[in-house]
């Protein structure tokens, strides 16, 4: 059974039932049924790119409003780095930092500070002896989720290390811990402002047996406009940012894997890509490399669908905003002896093998033979008219009980030209 | 239950952006079949050895895999060349392949003793002049 509390749905008053996400769903997740998209919770992996589509707005992310933060006593923000590349003109990190404190919020704690750590981490990794190469990060929850279901066999793969968003969470209660011991635990908010739906779903689901140290997720381009209200060019700010070249990278593909100082890496960006690289690695086809960055968005997280500018030009920003920053504010954790457990998880979501047919093996086979000679018959020119993305999912569909084969409209046509 | 399912593809020889392809559609034929995915990790790896092959020495061929009960058999055809000397051609590292081929990143003389490594049983029938007939199978135990 499905358990996983999505963040990517749909509000049906404005789908008209146009096939762009039906084409685009990089898992085959969607189907038009009675006029509207319909979401395949199983093997959706909140990627997003159906709501980046959508020509009537009706894709849309749940996250939550500013004002669910009101209830803590105590109020952290942790901005992700994109946030930064949002702002024309932006010379300093501290006027955004200084803009959340006057939205209310008591702390902030830059998730690119606790990335320049999980770098500091990565390398150490990547030099210890007996792990599986390449490992490939574990920062794109969307990544990770489509490894869990998709490229079971990469697993081992996959680096324990958590996102910077949880180390950032983590440190940040700390923190707030040891400067007002007046406040329990549960009157501390985290806040994460987040540029992609899959951090959302991330908090809301945990990750295996672990559970989000996140309270609430609110979508840069909801705080945009609150910031820019409050934000002011050229004031006295106090200064709070706390992080080099190597955190603020982070925010777009690639800034992760130059951070482990080795080139031997691939950094692949954009779900499709991703696919492919990962396909590619399950062939045992790619070179002995030491690291892969996979990152869901084009361009890395500044093309997350809750970000309000274009990636590229975001990218650029943030090249110029760092531009006279320290390498790293964080390398020390380096000459640490271990890995501290605080940055690491246990177990992977485990596989489910959601594509299958049936349960059983016999079964299975009869219908896989059954779809291909279904898919004989169908017109193979993948309009998506049936409500499937192409012909053979709507042979899949068909066999599977969930389609009959008048949904097909081309077919329909041929039988009446016939007769 | 049918005995046997068959998987038959067409290999392109004259487009190599396609080399893949077949075993990409395999997979996922094998993935809804609930096959396990390390015996799924075995078969895409020897069958994607074998597809490249057929498409850098002999321009293409067709692949069939059939599942049984029991196990999964690959057949590769080609009306290409020919192995001269299958032995050598065994050896880790020896490759026929052009430099075109290997600045590819392709041609590492890898391709047929990977197909070995992955599969339970392999035999390579070739005739110079002819072709080349593989058939590879992997056991479900």
């Amino acid at each position: 059974m499905n358990t996983y509390k999505h963040s990517v749905f749909l509000d049906v008053k404005k789908c008209n039932g146009c096939t762009t996400c039906l084409k685009h769903c990089p898992t085959e997740a969607i189907r038009i049924k009675d006029g509207h998209a319909v979401i395949n919770e199983e093997r959706c992996i909140d990627c997003g790119e159906c709501i980046r589509l959508c020509p009537n707005s009706a894709k849309k992310a749940k996250c939550s409003a500013l004002s669910s933060m009101d209830k803590f006593k105590w109020k952290i923000a942790l901005p992700a780095p994109t946030l930064y590349g949002q702002f024309d003109n932006l010379d300093d990190v501290d006027y955004v930092l200084d803009g959340l404190l006057k939205l209310g919020f008591d702390d902030v704690f830059e998730v690119s500070a606790a990335a320049e750590l999980v770098s500091a981490y990565t390398r150490k990794y990547l030099k210890t002896s007996g792990i599986t190469k390449p490992a490939i990060s574990s920062a794109c929850p969307v990544v990770t989720r489509l490894i869990a279901l998709r490229f079971p066999s990469l697993l081992d793969h996959v680096i324990h290390m958590l996102p910077p968003m949880e180390v950032a969470a983590h440190l940040a209660r700390e923190k707030a811990k040891q400067e007002h011991p007046e406040f329990s635990d549960s009157d501390i908010g985290v806040c994460f402002i987040s540029p992609c739906p899959a951090k959302a779903s991330y908090v809301n689901n945990g990750f295996a047996d672990y559970k989000s140290k996140v309270d609430v997720v609110v979508s840069i381009s909801d705080i945009y406009f609150h910031l820019i209200s409050v934000m002011k060019y050229g004031s006295d700010v106090k200064p709070l940012s706390n992080s080099g070249i190597i955190g603020i990278s982070w925010a777009s593909s690639g800034g992760e894997a130059t951070a482990i100082f080795n080139e031997n890496y691939l950094a692949a960006d954009g779900i499709e890509n991703v696919m492919r690289v990962l396909d590619q690695m399950e062939n045992g086809n790619i070179p002995p490399l030491d690291f892969i960055e996979l990152n869901a968005c084009t361009g890395g997280c500044v093309g997350g669908v809750l970000t309000i500018q274009n990636p590229f030009v975001a990218k650029a920003r943030l090249r110029s905003l760092r531009r006279y920053l320290p390498v790293s504010e964080h390398f020390n954790a380096e000459e640490d002896e271990y890995l501290p457990s605080e940055f690491l998880f246990d177990d992977l979501p485990t596989y489910r093998p959601i594509s299958r047919l049936s349960a059983s093996m016999a079964e299975s086979m009869r219908m896989m033979a059954d779809i291909q000679k279904l898919k004989e018959t169908l017109p193979g020119i993948d309009c998506g008219s049936c409500g499937a993305p192409n012909c053979r999912a709507l042979a899949e569909d068909i066999v599977k009980g969930k389609s009959s084969i008048e949904k097909c409209l081309i077919r329909l046509r041929g039988v009446k030209d016939e007769g | 239950m049918p005995d046997v399912l068959n998987f038959h593809f067409e290999v392109d020889g004259d487009d190599f952006k396609s080399a893949g392809h077949a075993s990409f559609i395999c997979k996922k034929n094998l993935r809804q079949l609930g096959i396990s995915p390390e015996i799924i990790r075995r078969v895409s790896i020897a069958m994607y050895e074998g597809e490249i092959n057929m498409v850098i020495h002999a321009r293409g061929g067709s692949a069939d895999v059939n599942v049984y009960e029991d196990c999964i058999e690959i057949i590769l055809a080609d009306k290409g060349p020919g192995i001269k000397n299958i032995k050598q051609a065994m050896q880790e590292g020896y490759s026929t392949a052009t430099d075109n081929i290997r600045s590819l990143g392709f041609g590492a003389g890898m391709g047929l003793p990977n197909m070995k490594r992955y599969t339970d049983y392999m035999d390579i029938k070739s005739t110079v002049g002819e072709g080349t007939t593989i058939t590879m199978k992997v056991n479900f135990e």
